[in-house]
């Protein structure tokens, strides 16, 4: 009986201080670092090297060469101004209103603000209707401006925002706004100088998902922008390798590849634990 | 006349219910509501409206004027075929992604469950394909995937013997190895999830069941895998919706091809909008909907009432 218990333990020693640690590391090279390594090596080859796209190193260095025809053909500047210009709108709007409407839906009792409540989140599960966008926008004369698709990202995020803050309105106690409200304070003054700071865990997490999302959007800006003159970083690179069809430019393509994850992944490594702890959070109640 | 001087409680409740009702309306204004909602109805609702009227038009790149034709649409995407395989395809590749997710998301948050400085790494290090868009990640697969590429390198180098699989041009096992590429890019998120509902196992559950006697794997089964439930709601949910209306992956990989047995709803949605056939294309995406309508609500209801019962 004794026995067994020690060689359990010993065993269980074995596992955790040597084979678990080589396990994760050979997953780690194996899962993650074998496709990253092949898109950066590839990215460093001459274009007749990249032809066959394998995990060797290239027998010619060819990154400058790569990277500065990704930035001149593939237009990274005016993908990069696009990614953002339709991005950092459409969260700041999205936050913005979906507090102001979330302060407001988790604060009524009534029957009414719960049937909104229920629409306003319809949109977690129902798809975006994105033909008819299209139609609507060129309608609207929005087509393929970036005003249009700062719009359209809006009403399809606004209900993760709602539902994520309303969530979190709910646990703030009532009484932080009453006291203000002793003083004199009108709602939009409570909302500014109590409700939106308090709020500032959930935005964040909130934030995060959004810009995740909009950043690495190709569908929905295909549609929207399709044809117009803004771009984005995804835009771009679908376009690059939609002409790999008959030009074979995998070294190009792996080059806005790594171009247009670097600014998230940099994002990433500076607010990590942050990022982590924010999608958690919402996500596990 | 016998009027009550004394309020019943019941009484009292309403009044206090009902005069908190009306401060709200001056202390939480309605208006309030107003730019959220001017935005999901004319952005989301108003489109999806249009939805159930422009899949009964001939709305077209080639004409002019738009009139309505009925249920033409929908009987020709019936005729060739396309409505069912296009959703037999969607069907498979969800459900395909929502199992891969899991299971990768699950084997990954147990295997770097212990706070130890290499787990911490190595979860970092699953989260960059989380970050990086679904297109990036199919080229990049598109590639590794070539039947001269570097999976099959690696498979030859390890049986000695020529490997030339094409894995991304098999007309039935290649859905599989899409989905297998989706569940790639976000198994990151699934395993952090995972993570964070390891951790919300209260340690004296845990003490309990060590002093039972119960060994890692069945504190695992019946300890810990019930307590996620939650979790594995969250997740499947998120993996099937996502899939259901998935469109990156595919396309980077395999375009629809081969012989379109990858081509999900959004990639059929893409292509005859390309080819200016956009009333067809309304039509899919309201068949989209209603997919999503018919399967999400079921399915998110039975995980819920799952996580109820344990």
């Amino acid at each position: 009986m004794i026995t067994a218990v020690v060689s359990y333990k010993r065993h269980k020693n074995l596992w955790v201080r040597f084979v678990q640690p080589v396990v994760v590391i050979a997953l780690c090279v194996i899962a993650v670092g074998i496709p990253l390594w092949l898109a950066l090596i590839t990215s460093a080859k001459s274009q007749g090297e990249a032809n066959l796209p394998d995990l060797s190193l290239p027998t010619s260095w060819h990154i400058v060469d790569n990277y500065v025809q990704a930035f001149t053909d593939g237009e990274v500047w005016r993908g990069l101004l696009g990614s953002l210009l339709v991005m950092v709108p459409s969260v700041i709007g999205v936050i913005l209103f979906g507090s102001l409407a979330a302060w407001i839906l988790a604060r009524r009792s009534s029957r009414w603000a719960s049937v909104l409540y229920a629409a306003a989140i319809s949109g977690l599960i129902l798809p975006p209707a994105v033909v008819t966008i299209v139609l609507l926008l060129r309608q609207l004369g929005l087509a393929s401006s970036p005003a249009g698709m700062i719009f359209v990202y809006m009403g399809m995020y606004m209900s993760i925002v709602i539902f994520f803050i309303t969530g979190f309105v709910r646990t703030i106690p009532i009484e932080l706004e009453e006291a203000a409200r002793i003083d004199g304070a009108k709602p939009l003054k409570i909302f500014f100088t109590i409700i939106l700071p308090l709020l500032r865990p959930v935005i964040a997490t909130a934030t995060i998902l959004v810009c995740l999302y909009i950043w690495n959007d190709v569908f929905y800006s295909f549609f929207v922008l399709g044809g117009g003159s803004t771009t984005t970083l995804q835009l771009n690179l679908f376009q690059i390798a939609s002409s790999n069809l008959y030009q074979n430019n995998w070294n190009l393509i792996f080059a806005y590849v790594v171009i247009s994850s670097l600014p998230l992944l940099i994002v990433f490594i500076f607010a990590q634990r942050r990022i982590i702890s924010g999608i958690t959070g919402g996500a596990v109640k | 006349m016998a009027y009550p001087i004394v309020e019943t409680p019941r009484q009292l409740q309403r009044n206090r219910l009902r005069t908190s009702r009306r401060r709200q309306t001056t202390t939480h204004p309605a208006w309030f509501l107003l730019p959220a909602f001017a935005v999901l109805g004319v952005f989301f609702f108003l489109p999806t409206i249009f939805n159930f009227i422009y899949a009964f038009t001939d709305w077209s790149a080639f004409k002019n004027e738009i009139n309505f034709i009925g249920f033409d649409n929908f009987s020709s995407l019936l005729s060739d075929g396309s409505l069912f395989s296009a959703l037999r395809v969607t069907l498979i590749y969800a459900a395909l992604v929502g199992i891969l997710q899991n299971l990768f998301g699950l084997g990954l948050a147990v295997l770097f469950e212990r706070d130890t400085r290499i787990n911490r790494f190595a979860r970092v290090i699953f989260f960059i394909p989380v970050l990086m868009s679904a297109l990036a990640v199919g080229y990049i697969f598109q590639a590794l995937l070539k039947p001269s590429g570097a999976v099959n390198g690696i498979l030859e180098f390890f049986t000695g013997q020529h490997v030339d699989i094409a894995w991304l041009g098999d007309t039935t096992w290649t859905l599989l190895v899409v989905a297998f590429v989706n569940s790639w890019k976000w198994m990151g998120l699934a395993m952090i999830i995972f993570l964070a509902g390891l951790k919300t196992v209260p340690e004296d559950v845990l003490e309990a069941a060590k002093m039972d006697g119960a060994g890692p794997w069945k504190t695992f089964f019946r300890v810990k895998f019930p307590l996620l439930a939650p979790a594995v709601t969250f997740n499947f949910a998120t993996a099937l919706l996502g899939s259901l209306n998935g469109f990156d992956t595919v396309q980077a990989t395999t375009g629809g091809g081969p012989a379109q047995t990858t081509e999900v709803l959004n990639i059929y949605i893409f292509q005859i909008f390309g080819y200016g056939l956009y009333a067809q294309a309304t039509t899919m995406s309201l068949v989209l909907f209603f997919l999503v309508l018919v399967l999400a609500f079921p399915v998110v209801g039975y995980l819920r009432r799952r996580e109820n019962v344990l």
